[in-house]
């Protein structure tokens, strides 16, 4: 995201003096007003949410009761662990320890593609009990529930593809380690492409208790 | 363009040289130099603008008669679609920050660039994509998307049209904008120059300020609003759709809460713009310069808490009726503050009265009227009465077109010297504005009046006692069509035979006016030390600044 494209200019900025211009805390600023952007995203969501759950109260609470619970939690515990990884990973970029930070990098990436592994079976699962969006089952459900399950899908649904998109942002940073792209004194991609996956993380947070916790 | 000038007087060249390993188109597309950016965004939406002022030319010739030729029914409400869709998403929201912002933001802090050069390029190649994508829905699928430029629910979901693809243009240019409102708030926080404390900067940039604020704030709403569309079009989720347990109101709400920001995303750059002007033809120092400041961001705070006031007609509890009005009036205050302090900035200077000077005077006063009638709307009753009539449009082109509009030509008078190193016949630019002004009022000033008189906005023709005002607007239509293309062939000719500009031709104080015309590539041979407030005039030994 960085990077000047003036190689030759030298002073920008108010500390910086190298030969290159390079602005790390301007960097995780932009990255932080993106994060910022997802939030307002997954906001919109989420005030959709309130106001339908506080419309159909008694429809949510049984529409809930048909999600796996069990799957919701393994999944929480799959990111949240994952989250960790990630921060080790950061760890070990700044103490220079190149395998371990790759070896971090790639257990996060295999803990988020369990995610979805789990979650693509839960929803064939929904799909084979004739729940999806604009299911012949779901048109005899009362309204309230087929709302629920339209946000369900959306939400989570969303909420998948930025696991698959925080994913590619790892691999891709694998790859900058391993190319030795980010280094011990250089590792601000590292440490963005980390603050992406920890909010992917937070919003998996909040969607637990909405969805799977809601009966 | 004609050859610029290679070197300026220090023997550097400008930045309109190219001096990278490419030439010609290609250097310029793969630029990450924040003026050339500022210069493809010129380039590509004052093209779009043409063909959206082209689409209501044709508009207002179907409403020259009561009679039901010339076009279907069908094809009006594509054009006013598609009217709707190119002069907000690829015009007027762009519209200045992307121009102005990216070609004077990092120099009038005394920056080299933005905070991600690279990614301001990206930003210019999604507002494309967007454009191009938006061009395709007319083309494919059922046709041009007949909703009107809001895509409201339940229509957009049922409707055979190619909303989808319309949608998804709109999405495409909201990223372009999110990620212009992330490199110009980065670029204000890292990249001012040594002394340029935040109250030492232009007001311009606090205006570029306050608006990336709601673009990274509002946007993605819109964003989420239109994915939400499209997976309605696709999957039937039902969220919008009341035989589901959806609710359509819900779209509304979440469309405005964009869409209302969005106005402010429009206006609040124009006004920065306005302000710089004034103080360099008054030939004084801003009046009242924290008030301004401090207006521009209450103004993006407070705006952002007034959507509802596009729903009064919709269904809302009666306490939600009364805050957003109220919440409405109260919008209107900071935007006075702001007409006060410029009319206060005129007030005993030595006006030199010049053609940017008089396009932002015509701006101060639309401005007053699209403002006011915005007030008058926000009053419960008379709202009722004039909900989806000509009234509103009137009174949102007074805004958008009268005041944005106006203030972009006036930036543009006031800037191009410096961004093209060449000077426009003034005498054309004077010329220009009678046509623009009378066409302009003719136009819209009629639009009110049917409004009042109850004519709906968007129907395809019109009961014959509307003719006399129908016919008055669309002979304003013509007048305004005729300066717009003065006004705009102004400034081609000065592209190719226009005298050289002085650096400094209208004697500004602010940073922009103390580098070269053309600007060098590096903006500043050296970053400027700033020691003083954006706009002292005439103090002695401090003639400019150093």
């Amino acid at each position: 995201m960085s990077g000047s494209s003036y190689p030759e200019a030298s002073v920008q900025g108010h500390s910086e003096h190298g030969a290159e211009h390079r602005d790390d805390f301007g960097a995780k600023l932009g990255m932080w007003l993106f994060l910022v952007t997802e939030i307002v995203l997954f906001g919109g969501l989420f005030i959709g949410y309130s106001y339908m759950r506080a419309k159909y109260p008694g429809e949510f609470h049984h529409a809930g009761s048909e999600l796996n619970a069990t799957i919701g939690v393994i999944n929480t515990l799959i990111l949240l662990t994952s989250s960790l990884t990630m921060v080790l990973s950061l760890v070990a970029i700044q103490r220079g320890e190149r395998t371990k930070t790759r070896l971090f990098l790639a257990a996060t990436i295999v803990l988020g593609a369990a995610f979805l592994v789990n979650k693509s079976f839960e929803w064939a699962a929904k799909f084979h009990h004739g729940l999806y969006p604009n299911s012949p089952h779901l048109a005899t459900l009362p309204p309230g529930e087929q709302v629920f399950f339209g946000l369900y899908f959306t939400m989570t649904g969303l909420h998948g593809f930025h696991v698959l998109a925080g994913i590619s942002v790892l691999a891709w940073l694998y790859a900058l380690v391993s190319k030795g792209r980010i280094t011990q004194d250089r590792h601000a991609a590292l440490e963005n492409g980390g603050l992406y996956w920890h909010l992917v993380d937070v919003i998996w947070i909040f969607l637990l208790p909405l969805f799977y916790l809601a009966a | 363009m004609s050859t610029p000038e290679r070197t300026d007087a220090h023997g550097q060249p400008s930045f309109l040289v190219d001096h990278g390993p490419r030439r010609g188109l290609l250097a310029w597309l793969t630029s990450t130099d924040h003026k050339r950016v500022g210069i493809l965004y010129l380039a590509s939406m004052i093209s779009f603008f043409i063909v959206g002022m082209g689409i209501g030319v044709v508009m207002r010739l179907v409403q020259l008669t009561p009679f039901k030729d010339l076009v279907t029914p069908q094809t009006y409400n594509a054009l006013f679609t598609l009217h709707g869709v190119i002069m907000i998403f690829l015009f007027v929201i762009p519209g200045l920050p992307a121009v102005f912002g990216n070609f004077f933001l990092p120099i009038l802090i005394g920056a080299k660039d933005v905070a991600f050069p690279r990614l301001n390029l990206a930003s210019w190649y999604f507002y494309m994509a967007g454009a191009i994508l938006a061009v395709t829905a007319l083309f494919t699928g059922g046709g041009p998307p007949d909703t009107g430029w809001t895509f409201y629910a339940p229509f957009s979901i049922k409707t055979g049209t190619n909303v989808s693809l319309a949608v998804f243009a709109a999405f495409v240019l909201g990223f372009s904008s999110m990620l212009t409102g992330i490199n110009f708030i980065t670029t204000i926080h890292r990249l001012r120059a040594p002394g340029m404390t935040w109250f030492r900067m232009p007001l311009f940039c606090w205006a570029t300020y306050s608006t990336a604020w709601i673009q990274i704030l509002a946007t993605p709403i819109l964003a989420i609003t239109l994915v939400l569309v499209i997976l309605e079009r696709f999957f039937g989720i039902g969220i919008f759709d009341p035989s589901k347990g959806g609710d359509p109101l819900l779209y509304q709400h979440l469309f405005w809460i964009y869409s209302h920001p969005a106005v402010y995303i429009m206006i609040l750059p124009a006004m920065g713009a306005i302000t710089e002007i004034l103080p360099t033809f008054a030939k004084r120092t801003i009046f009242g310069y924290k008030a301004i400041a401090f207006s521009s961001l209450s103004i993006a705070a407070v705006g952002s808490l007034v959507w509802a006031h596009h729903m009064f007609t919709s269904g809302m509890s009666g306490v939600a009726l009364i805050t957003f009005s109220l919440l409405t009036m109260i919008v209107a205050v900071p935007s006075a503050i702001k007409v006060f302090n410029w009319t206060a900035t005129l007030y005993k200077g030595s006006i030199d009265f010049q053609p940017p000077l008089l396009y932002a005077l015509t701006f101060i006063f639309l401005f007053c009227i699209g403002g006011l009638t915005g007030v008058m709307q926000g009053a419960l009753a008379i709202n009722v009465h004039i909900h989806d009539t000509y009234f509103i449009v009137g009174h949102f082109h007074y805004v958008m077109f009268g005041g944005t509009g106006f203030a972009f030509f006036a930036a543009l008078l006031y800037w191009f010297p410096k961004m093209f190193g060449k000077m426009y016949s003034k005498r054309v630019a004077y010329l220009a504005w009678w046509p623009l002004f009378i066409g302009f009022n003719g136009l819209y000033f009629a639009m009110l009046v049917l409004g009042l008189q109850g004519m709906p906005r968007r129907y395809w023709h019109h009961l014959p006692q509307f003719d006399t005002g129908h016919v008055i607007a669309t002979v304003g239509s013509w007048f305004l069509a005729l300066g717009l293309l003065i006004f705009l062939g102004n400034f081609v000719v000065a592209l190719f035979k226009g005298e050289k500009a002085e650096d400094n031709p209208w004697g500004g104080v602010t940073l922009e006016w103390q580098i070269p015309s053309p600007p060098p590539t590096e903006n500043f041979e050296e970053i400027p030390t700033i020691t003083h407030g954006p706009y002292e005039f005439g103090e002695p030994g401090k003639e400019g600044r150093a």
